[in-house]
């Protein structure tokens, strides 16, 4: 799957495609097939979002995963401080990012 | 908003501007232009004659031609010299202290955001190719 | 230290207010990101992997508890309490939002600091000697001459928009305490006849081509440094690669040139600079000088430590160098906890070290290249109750230049340009050898992880180097051995293929055992390398 990601203008938040809007939580990204690039053009000259690309990513278990470990710490945050990333219940997250 | 900005007393010289090369083979011009990264140092013995010096800036990042504006002033040139190209508002008072004193920005520039830039630092640290006067010169009178 | 006048208040205030106006026309889309990212970069403004970074400038790594204190107020109110102090002595806030970068901006420009020129080719924060006024080995305080290079560079009209990023570093000692021939310019306070002045050493850097900075000029005297400076930047300013940004270092270009040649074409340009009139008067040297005199040391402290508490005795021999002045000595406070996160400071933290500064260290502290915190005026008498304030705080760890001593760049945990992670590998090194007894047998060690090519964590200066790499989507480490940044200054080499995670703490753990068992008397880890080559460490490696 094709997945579209980039970051909030104004707070610099790591966000996701939802297929109508953007979203904190990788789980919620939706495949935007070969329309990554027009979307992320019309977003970015709204100021809905900053920088977006696309990133290619998989159906998992748990939801849409990035393909690249990058965005995979994108979506989870900081593995060497749990507490300030997504998932701070879960001590498990980080092991997944890998 | 503005494609051209001048800061002279003197109209701007409109003479099509030739390549370094075209000038330095004889010509009679009193106009030359100067790509990036061309050394313009070959001009000094020539800036008697000439009335515009007109600089590119292919990239905004591409900074070469802030040192060459401020040889020619250091020389003594006291033409019209013109930056041209990816000129943005918030370059163009680094462009000013460098002896810069008309623009040609391949977009459009906001005069009153550039009004607001060029009015803002009330104070310099360092002496450059415009008449402002560093603050340690302010210190020790 | 120095202190703002009205000038340098103005300048500073300003510079709030225009970044201002620069975030209001991006946020309301006057501005895009191509053309607000130089303007955000040259105020210290990344955007990285998980939110806007932002990196404040602590000039050569001089700052006061009032500082320090701001510095904990920002991380509490604008990011998520805490920060992260660099090798180049700066601090970074992980977690800033765009629309609260001019206030914080606005709150640091109340205590004298800012983030002018953290980022972007321009010329960056100057670095210096973290024991500087303190020392015993200085010839003379190196940080008013970095004050003066601080003033002339910030927003320096030419040279904005360099080839790419430029670093200097300023000394006044033989032994090198800031990695000085590892700076696009090294600057080295020498006394000639009994003046001070100026030893230039240019081209020097890490990145992916490293390259030791070669001296091109052997004195040139405070009234004539910044002409000669503005020599060398226009130099390079003309003529340094814009064509392929890994090239567009000034040390390609000395490289390309030869130091001989760079040099001439300089001295061509300063015969003409040296006339402009560039050059501020003696009396402005001195009127920041006068900032650094030394403070009013008790001329009868006494030079006895009561050595009884064993814990404590460590700490001292570890943590606690000679000062210049009889009864005084120089504290570093480690960031690197075994397990932690090298460089990393909580606000409380912060403001425990503010409190300290103010209390035992005439108001002084420091940030050194390797990421820890130095006091720098500590009267021995002293130096007990301290130690028990910072064991309280966590911040009593002894291992300064021991193999825990990590430097670490925050590596894909944090930044957008790493390839591998940087602090996991730290943390687990670090509990490797978290035995203090064997830290201390290993001796000075320094050890030093990038998490890509870049190399922000100084791994060709390493005297052992780790470099993440990512091969084939996962995350990969190469082993290098036998660099350092200091007076003794060498490029690492690496040992040969990489190693995953876990294998990279066995290679680190089996090269330190060629080592004790090759070693001879007082030989450190880089000596014995150095003696013994490559081949016996490759051969426990890779056998």
């Amino acid at each position: 799957m094709k997945i579209l990601t980039g970051n909030d203008l104004a707070t610099g938040d790591v966000v996701w495609w939802t297929g109508s809007g953007w979203s904190r939580h990788v789980e919620d990204a939706a495949d935007v097939g070969d329309q990554g690039e027009a979307i992320a053009h019309a977003e970015e000259g709204a100021r809905r979002v900053n920088s977006p690309y696309v990133i290619d990513g998989e159906q998992s278990d748990s939801g849409p995963r990035p393909a690249h470990i990058k965005d995979r710490v994108r979506a989870l945050g900081p593995t060497v401080r749990p507490d300030l990333t997504l998932k701070p219940a879960d001590p498990d997250a980080a092991n997944r990012v890998l | 908003m503005a494609d051209f900005l001048h800061f002279r007393d003197d109209a701007p010289h409109d003479e099509p501007a030739v390549t370094l090369d075209a000038f330095l083979g004889q010509s009679n011009a009193g106009a030359v232009r100067i790509e990036s990264g061309e050394d313009v140092r070959s001009l000094l013995p020539h800036l008697s004659r000439i009335r515009l010096i007109e600089i590119s800036f292919p990239t905004f990042r591409d900074g070469r031609g802030y040192s060459t504006a401020r040889i020619l002033r250091e020389a003594g040139y006291g033409g019209e010299l013109r930056a041209e190209g990816d000129v943005l508002v918030d370059q163009i008072p680094f462009m000013r202290r460098c002896g810069f004193d008309s623009f040609a920005p391949a977009a459009e520039v906001d005069e009153a955001v550039l009004g607001r830039a060029l009015d803002r630092y009330d104070h310099v640290y360092q002496p450059a190719a415009d008449a402002r006067t560093p603050v340690w010169k302010l210190r020790h009178g | 230290m120095y202190r703002y006048d009205q000038y340098d208040q103005n300048i500073v205030d300003t510079r709030v207010a225009e970044f201002r106006d620069q975030v209001e026309r991006r946020l309301s889309g006057a501005l895009t990101e191509d053309q607000f990212k130089p303007l955000r970069l040259m105020n210290g403004l990344y955007l990285q992997l998980h939110a806007y970074m932002l990196r404040v400038a602590i000039p050569y790594g001089t700052l006061d508890g009032r500082q320090m204190r701001m510095l904990a107020r920002i991380a509490r109110e604008y990011d998520r309490g805490y920060g992260h102090f660099t090798t180049r002595q700066n601090l970074q806030y992980n977690w800033i939002k765009l629309s609260e970068a001019p206030d914080i901006l606005a709150d640091l420009a109340t205590v004298e600091m800012h983030a002018i020129q953290t980022s972007g080719n321009c010329i960056r924060n100057i670095s210096s000697d973290q024991f500087a006024g303190a020392a015993a080995d200085e010839v003379t305080d190196p940080r008013p001459w970095a004050e003066l290079l601080r003033q002339w560079s910030t927003f320096h009209p030419e040279f904005s928009y360099l080839p790419r990023k430029f670093k200097f570093a300023v000394i006044a000692s033989d032994e090198d305490r800031a990695a000085m021939r590892l700076h696009d310019i090294g600057i080295q306070i020498v006394e000639r006849d009994g003046t001070f002045g100026a030893r230039i050493y240019a081209g020097g850097g890490m990145g992916r081509t490293p390259i030791i900075g070669k001296e091109i000029k052997d004195f040139v005297p405070v009234t004539n440094l910044l002409s000669y400076l503005e020599a060398c930047l226009r130099v390079y300013n003309r003529h340094g690669r814009r064509d392929n940004m890994y090239k567009a270092r000034i040390k390609i270009l000395v490289n390309d040139l030869g130091a001989e040649e760079y040099a001439r074409q300089v001295e061509e340009e300063f015969a003409a600079m040296e006339t402009l009139d560039i050059d501020p008067p003696l009396a402005e040297f001195e009127r920041i000088a006068g900032y650094f005199a030394p403070p009013a040391f008790d001329a009868n402290a006494p030079d006895e430590v009561d050595r009884s508490d064993p814990d404590f005795a460590v700490w001292v021999d570890q943590n606690v160098k000679a000062h210049k002045q009889s009864g005084y000595a120089l504290v570093t406070i480690s960031l690197k906890p075994v397990g932690g996160i090298p460089g990393d400071a909580s606000a409380d933290q912060m403001d425990v070290m503010a409190g300290l500064a103010e209390r035992y260290s005439f108001d002084e502290l420091r940030v050194t290249h390797a990421q820890n915190i130095v006091l720098p005026h500590v009267k021995k008498a002293d130096l007990y109750a301290l130690w028990q304030r910072l064991s309280k705080a966590g911040l009593a760890e002894a291992n300064l230049d021991l193999i825990s001593d990590i430097i670490a760049c925050p590596g894909l945990d944090y930044c957008s340009l790493a390839n591998a992670r940087s602090i996991p590998v730290a943390q687990k090194i670090a509990k490797r050898f978290s035995d203090a007894k064997r830290q201390r047998e290993l001796g000075e060690l320094k050890l030093k992880i990038s998490g890509c090519i870049n190399a922000c964590g100084h791994h060709h200066a390493g005297h052992i180097g780790i470099l993440g790499v990512d091969r084939k989507g996962t995350e990969n480490y190469q082993l290098l051995l036998g660099g350092s940044g200091a007076e003794d200054v060498s490029l690492a080499k690496i040992t040969g293929p990489g190693f995953d995670e876990a294998g990279i703490v066995d290679a680190v753990e089996k090269v330190t055992d060629v080592y004790l068992n090759a070693r001879t008397e007082g030989e450190r880890f880089v000596d014995t390398y150095r003696r013994v080559g490559m081949e016996p460490f490759k051969e426990a490696l890779y056998g």
